[in-house]
């Protein structure tokens, strides 16, 4: 009978090779567990690039359609919302655009392909609400003096100007996300994909 | 089934979507039937099954082409019955509620009494032979769509046991060296 | 040995003994370990049959893993989707398809339903064998008793989930069993399905069962059971007491620690396990139609009786005694002996500790008569596991009836039988190599 301490080293060997071989056959079978978390074949369908048509979209609308079950808006702005993004350089907290929110193509004054076109996910980057529209400069009730016209989130009160640039001193952390998208023609944008694929 | 799952058998997205997605604008969606089961419970007088799944529900224990076979032999055995509300019987499947869905193809076979044989008597676009041919290619389908990764399934199954069999040798050869000890 | 009266560990100075002195001052962490594992003296002659108990835990474990991730995408609902087919069905096939490594693992949990029973049968025989629910080791046989009961329910209640043809036919028919009860039995079978039919109440209660309720229980006993055997130490192919037999420390001379020596010989068992499980798993999960029934592809319709309904294969041979019973007695009808008959054919193990009368425990010092016997018992309980997965004949009514009147025989004689047989003497230490 033997007591601890006295493992020789062909033993101590072997008890490194069985916990090594049958470590990773461990690791091995977790991977099954862990693939069956990720999205679905069918949350993946669900989660495909979206057409979208936009002639009907008047100047001064916005447009709400489903991408991945998030909201994502298309915003026409008119040449009043457009001036008001120069304006707010100073009050915003990312005015370039530098963190990585958007696709590099819309990473520019207005953040967009189009420059009246607006599409953004409205989702607030601070914990996930998404914003309401506050689009009347100055007179929208419960908005700051001088307000000019953009969005507020209603969990948290962080608010974005019309090209989802977050004001500086509110919850949120980042400008509203720039989903990857391409226009198919000129008044159709696929949301969810940077280049027209199959 | 997914249209996308047709991707494993070499199709490309592009023939998919022009010449196979009848009820879906998208690769990653179901492919669905045109009528939904409830209403053709009410048309057939019962639910039709899943033919794709059929294949498996047949299968016998020790032959697990059997499902196949008898797919296979069903597809071809349809006869003109006119007692039966579709018009259509079945050498194998007796006072079956699904008509004969390729009929066009095969031509109309009609039961002979007396030798108790079918005989084709209207002809259809295909001749016996390359209609057998058909159902049988399409007999392949529906067994590979009834569990699409059965194939990966029984490879993977090879790793597996290659992978035990050497944790097999090492864990022997652990006990071995333990079990000196003893006396 | 029981844990507890081993000493506190002293730390060496070293960060991790002293983070470990810290808890075992908290916590029975060493005198559990030492209790259970290092210290916990087994028998060294274990054999073959030695192996099912580890591996019993193992399926637990691999069921109760594989149940958790199942239950994430898994729905217990009846109704129809837009489709047409029931969302429970349908919430299978998308395990199957959509989930990525979701068939993976609801083969492992189907493969497993089956593998828990082959491993449990084979624990039980070898408790037959060499006579392990002899005194002292009552208790662990009847936690095991309740295991094995309650191991059957949850394997009925998993059953139904599919909401396919068998598993709903398969239920309506079994839960039909208690309304055979004389006065309450239409009451209860009404309660246990929740509706006049199996319908969508039946399906999340019994989901209910399988996912919390009999998991808990089955846990809860399972440690009933290791301790109870902790407590009195394993028995072993000669049905000698160790312990009757110590050194000068205290430590029975035919004893070795259960870690490392089984815990190393367990880990081969465990590997031979898991390559058989494997075979089965990927290259005939559907075990030849016994694991997985054929007429479970098609979804569960309430109008529609599948030709032909049998259990699963782990239950057919209590099903085939409940068949058998086909007369009328006391003014109660076949029906309601039938249940009786079943169950009891299930509970009379709890008996076996006072039944056996025998003067030896294991089968090696035992004489021809238990011999005989217990292969013509172990001939009827296949005979009956395979006529239950038949239709109902004539034949086959016969012969389950003759294989039934042995299998009662073989316990409630055994008082008798047991005491006859030409015994061998049993020697003081055990047989070994």
């Amino acid at each position: 009978m033997s007591n601890q301490g006295k493992m020789d080293c062909g033993r101590r060997r072997l008890v490194v090779a069985t916990a090594a071989v049958g470590g990773a056959g461990a690791v091995a079978a977790l991977v099954p567990f862990v693939s069956s978390l990720l999205p679905s074949e069918r949350a993946k369908a669900a989660g495909a690039p979206v057409e979208v048509d936009i002639s009907k979209l008047e100047p001064g609308q916005m447009m709400t359609v489903e991408w991945r079950g998030k909201p994502v808006w298309i915003i026409n702005r008119t040449k009043e919302m457009m001036d008001t993004l120069p304006k707010l350089a100073d009050a915003v907290a990312d005015p370039k655009s530098e963190k990585n929110q958007q696709p590099a193509y819309a990473q520019n004054d207005t953040r967009s392909i189009k420059p009246e076109i607006m599409v953004v996910v409205g989702i607030c980057t601070h914990l996930g609400c998404s914003p309401s529209q506050k689009f009347k400069a100055g007179t929208e009730e419960g908005m700051p003096d001088g307000w000019l016209g953009g969005f507020l989130c209603p969990c948290h009160g962080s608010t974005f100007d019309f090209a989802g640039r977050v004001y500086k001193s509110k919850p949120a952390p980042t400008n509203l996300e720039v989903p990857p998208h391409v226009y198919l023609a000129d008044t159709r944008i696929l949301i969810g994909e940077d280049k027209k694929g199959a | 089934m997914r249209y996308k799952n047709l991707l494993d058998l070499g199709l490309t997205e592009q023939q998919v979507k022009e010449n196979l997605m009848f009820t879906s604008d998208k690769i990653g969606e179901l492919m669905r039937v045109a009528a939904r089961s409830d209403e053709q419970k009410q048309w057939f007088g019962a639910a039709p099954p899943d033919l794709t799944i059929i294949a498996r529900a047949r299968g016998e224990a020790g032959n697990a082409g059997a499902g196949a076979d008898w797919l296979y032999t069903y597809l071809r055995s349809f006869y003109r019955d006119a007692n039966r509300p579709t018009g259509w019987n079945n050498t194998v499947f007796e006072n079956v509620g699904m008509p004969h869905i390729l009929y066009g193809l095969q031509g109309q076979q009609v039961m002979n009494h007396e030798t108790h044989k079918l005989e084709l008597a209207v002809p259809g676009s295909m001749a016996p032979a390359e209609f057998d041919k058909s159902v049988s290619d399409l007999v392949g389908f529906m067994v590979w769509m009834g569990e699409p990764q059965q194939e990966y399934r029984r490879t993977l199954g090879w790793f597996v046991l290659a992978f035990l069999a050497v944790l097999f040798v090492v864990a022997y050869a652990l006990k071995k060296e333990y079990w000196k000890d003893i006396h | 040995m029981a844990a507890g009266n081993f000493e506190k560990y002293k730390s060496d100075g070293s960060l991790a003994g002293n983070a470990l002195e810290w808890v075992d001052a908290r916590f029975p962490a060493t005198s559990m370990w030492k209790g259970h594992l290092s210290e916990y003296y087994a028998p060294k002659n274990f054999n073959f049959w030695y192996f099912f108990g580890s591996l019993a835990l193992l399926v637990l474990v691999i069921q109760i893993v594989t149940g958790i991730f199942l239950v994430m995408h898994y729905k217990p609902d009846a109704a129809l989707n837009a489709n047409g087919v029931p969302i429970a069905f349908a919430s299978v096939e998308y395990i199957m398809r959509d989930v990525s490594g979701g068939w993976l693992i609801r083969y492992m949990h189907s493969t497993g339903a089956s593998a828990f029973f082959i491993v449990v049968y084979m624990h039980m025989f070898r408790g037959l064998l060499y006579g392990s629910y002899r005194k002292p080791r009552e208790l662990t046989w009847l936690f095991g008793v309740g295991i094995f009961l309650c191991l059957m329910g949850e394997a009925f209640f998993g059953y139904l989930l599919p909401w396919g043809q068998m598993s709903y036919w398969g239920a309506q028919v079994i839960v039909n069993l208690f309304s055979a009860i004389p006065v309450i039995g239409g009451d209860l079978s009404l309660i246990i399905r929740g509706d006049f039919v199996v319908g969508d109440a039946t399906l999340n209660r019994f989901f209910s069962f399988h996912v919390i309720a009999f998991p808990l229980v089955l846990i809860g006993l399972v440690a009933a059971h290791v301790l109870a055997l902790h407590e009195t130490g394993s028995n072993n192919p000669d049905g000698v007491e160790i312990k009757a037999n110590k050194d000068e420390n205290g430590i029975p001379r035919d004893g070795i620690p259960f870690h490392p020596y089984y815990t190393v010989k367990d880990i081969v068992g465990v590997v031979v396990f898991l390559m058989v499980f494997s075979a089965v798993m990927f290259w005939a999960p559907e075990g030849g139609g016994y694991f997985l029934e054929t007429p479970n592809f098609y979804p569960a319709d309430p109008l529609k009786t599948p030709p032909h309904i049998a259990p699963v294969w782990y239950f057919t041979p209590f099903y085939s005694i409940l068949r058998a019973v086909t007369y009328p007695l006391f003014g109660l009808d076949a029906k309601f002996w039938g249940v009786v008959a079943m169950g009891a054919s299930v509970v009379i193990f709890a008996f076996l500790p006072w039944l056996d009368r025998s003067p030896v425990k294991s089968i090696r010092y035992r004489g021809p008569i238990y011999k005989t016997l217990l292969t013509i018992f172990v001939i009827c309980f296949f005979v009956l596991g395979y006529l239950g997965t038949l239709s109902p004949s004539p034949m086959g009514e016969l012969v389950s009836q003759v294989c039934s009147v042995f299998y009662f025989g073989f316990f409630l004689a055994m008082p008798w039988w047991s005491r006859m047989d030409k015994f061998k003497p049993v020697p003081d230490r055990v047989t070994f190599k």
